[in-house]
């Protein structure tokens, strides 16, 4: 459908000749796919390597992990062997991530209650919020969104310095709350929602409140359906920023059983290589997934989040 | 389907921007004679922006606050004003400056390339080749994916017994250590670009939807060939677009520390030292003087920043209308 539509876009270049216009797609093509495989590789390969034995891993990889970790004097193999296909699909390592070793379920579960509590609560005050920001008028409501902006825009070398302080004086320093709680205010999602929420015609709020409706009606029943797709996106959006987050527990976590599993992962030391790629797979199902079935959506709220004006 | 909907919305942006100014005015002046109903009007916005303004407040605004007091004080017992001495200081730390310069060397390679390449994927796809969305997909997987998840990947390929060694070497190239060399800039380059490559390609292929196929339509009719149309028609349109695509992408330049320690660990090699592994140093020895300095620092570049964007944005938002 979208190729259908791009096709459309495209004015006819008249001056070139057929045949010229045909090279050059082709050129244009090849180069496009060279791209996509490089940009799919690493992904693949990691799937690809989780269906290893672990006897294969460390066939494979033996040159790569027993010198990171224990300073190169232990080689198993000399040569590494990066591959596509298993030389046996085997679902052993699958087995022991499931089943033997509970450690990695428990940081994908401390993940997921980190991320999800986030999300749920993040999108709540954004709607609102933004809501608000698109039916007040004033120079004071454009100084604050400006302000929400700059949070917004602030690397986490600052943030994580006033998030620091206050879970300190809070008390809530190396719990779950010290990442939650910044994490549910964080101005990401009202700036987006808050580009939509603006398109919503006043004439459409005004003729509701004329039939009655309550203003609490009119943004359950006109203005949250109307950026139904958005929400979506932002949801997409807030969730894989989040289920990737290094940062925050590394500062705010000193209780490594707290940490989520994109921190854990890169802590597997050599002897678990072959777990390590199953470990990563799982934790990429769940973005995978929300890629999968909410593209349009992901590409919509990119497309949206375009320019710093509310 | 999305492009209709996204051209949509840029002419509505480009709506607000032209009215933007003059409602002000307007407000301004009702404010002073305040009919009775506007409040009435404005209580349920403002009770709805209430809970963020007030988490905002209290968990970055506030505190920031008490970080620009802490960065003019000698120690948080103490008290005692000392303005500038923690600025200073921390200008002469041999540490931080050589966070900071990595970080501003890695910014000034990997935005321009970021810019760039983005733009020449938007263009690629916005050109009549087959399987755009596919193609599309698989630009944007990256961002989607962990980047802790495909790190062993990455460590695999450029690790000093690693593939691309391995390849290399059929040339009769020597090995390179690429993380623990100065080349570690390259493959955090790299790690970076792979992973923000797709959002700059949506940002860029919004706008080119946005682009009126009247003006490209009458250009062709003219006899524009497709580098003039390129470079008079689609990249004037596209400057607002290239601008915030850079300063979004200086900004994830600036998060690049997750990639490095995921690579890593604690102790990369000199070159990829950023600055976030000089914050993380400096928490653990919880210096809050050096600390906040550090913070105030950085967010004062990061607002001039914006500052501009925002400028110019409004006046590219009158240039192109």
């Amino acid at each position: 459908m979208t190729a259908q539509n791009t096709q459309k876009k495209v004015t006819p270049k008249r001056k070139f000749s057929r045949r010229q216009n045909k090279i050059v797609l082709a050129v244009m093509t090849v180069f496009a796919a060279v791209a996509a495989v490089i940009f799919l590789l690493p992904t693949v390969l990691t799937i690809a390597n989780s269906f290893m034995s672990s006897s294969e891993i460390s066939a494979n990889y033996g040159a790569v992990f027993s010198t990171t970790e224990s300073g190169g004097k232990t080689f198993i193999s000399e040569k590494v062997n990066l591959k596509f296909i298993p030389d046996m699909v085997s679902f052993s390592q699958y087995y022991t991530v499931l089943f033997k070793s509970p450690d990695y379920l428990l940081k994908f579960w401390n993940s997921v209650i980190l991320v999800v509590p986030i999300v749920i609560f993040q999108l709540a005050v954004a709607a609102f919020a933004s809501y608000g920001f698109a039916r007040l008028k004033g120079r004071l409501k454009e100084i604050l969104f400006f302000v929400y902006v700059i949070v917004m825009m602030m690397p986490y070398q600052v943030t994580l310095v006033p998030n620091y302080l206050v879970s300190d004086a809070l008390g809530i320093l190396n719990t779950r709350w010290a990442i939650i709680l910044p994490a549910v205010f964080t101005p990401y999602s009202v700036f987006i929602l808050t580009k939509v929420m603006r398109r919503i015609p006043v004439s459409l709020i005004e003729a509701a409140k004329l039939d009655g409706a309550s203003e609490l009606q009119i943004f359950r029943y006109i203005a949250l359906p109307l950026c139904k797709s958005v929400i979506y996106s932002v949801i997409i959006l807030v969730f894989i920023d989040y289920w990737n987050m290094v940062e925050q527990p590394l500062i705010l976590l000193s209780d490594e059983n707290l940490y989520p599993l994109s921190v854990f992962l890169s802590r597997i030391n050599s002897g678990e290589i072959g777990l390590a790629f199953a470990v990563a797979t799982i934790y990429m199902i769940p973005t995978l997934l929300m890629f999968l079935y909410g593209e349009d959506y992901l590409v919509e709220g990119i497309a949206y989040s375009g320019g710093i004006k509310g | 389907m999305l492009n209709g909907k996204r051209s949509s919305c840029q002419g509505d942006e480009n709506q607000m921007k032209k009215f933007g100014a003059k409602p002000n005015k307007k407000e301004k002046t009702a404010r002073e004679k305040p009919p009775k109903t506007p409040w009435r009007d404005k209580a349920f916005p403002m009770g709805c922006i209430a809970p963020s303004f007030i988490g905002v407040m209290i968990f970055f605004i506030v505190p920031f606050i008490v970080i620009l007091y802490y960065s003019v004080v000698d120690n948080p017992i103490n008290k005692d004003f000392v303005f500038l001495d923690n600025y200073i200081s921390l200008l002469h730390n041999s540490a931080f400056k050589k966070a900071a310069l990595n970080t501003l060397k890695f910014s000034l390679t990997s935005v321009p390339l970021a810019v760039i390449l983005g733009l020449a994927l938007a263009m690629l796809l916005d050109a009549k080749i087959p399987l755009v969305s596919q193609f599309r997909a698989s630009f944007l997987c990256p961002m989607m994916v962990p980047v802790a998840s495909v790190v062993l990947i990455w460590q695999v390929i450029f690790h000093y017994n690693g593939t691309l060694n391995e390849f290399l070497a059929k040339f009769g190239i020597d090995k390179i250590d690429w993380l623990k060399s100065d080349k570690a800039m390259i493959v955090v380059t790299l790690l970076f670009l792979w992973k923000n490559l797709g959002y700059n390609m949506i940002l860029f292929l919004s706008a080119l939807g946005g682009i009126s196929k009247d003006q490209l339509e009458v250009a062709t009719l003219e006899g524009a060939g497709a580098w003039y149309k390129f470079f008079h028609i689609k990249l004037r349109h596209l400057s607002p677009t290239i601008l915030f695509v850079a300063i979004l992408s200086l900004i994830n330049s600036f998060k690049v520390f997750r990639e490095v320690y995921l690579l890593t660990g604690d102790y990369p090699y000199d070159s990829i030292y950023m600055l976030q592994h000089f914050m993380n140093n400096t928490f653990r020895s919880l210096d809050y003087q050096k600390l906040s300095a550090a913070a105030i620092l950085m967010s004062i570049v990061i607002i001039v920043i914006l500052a501009l964007l925002f400028v110019a944005e409004n006046k590219f938002g009158e240039d192109t209308e």
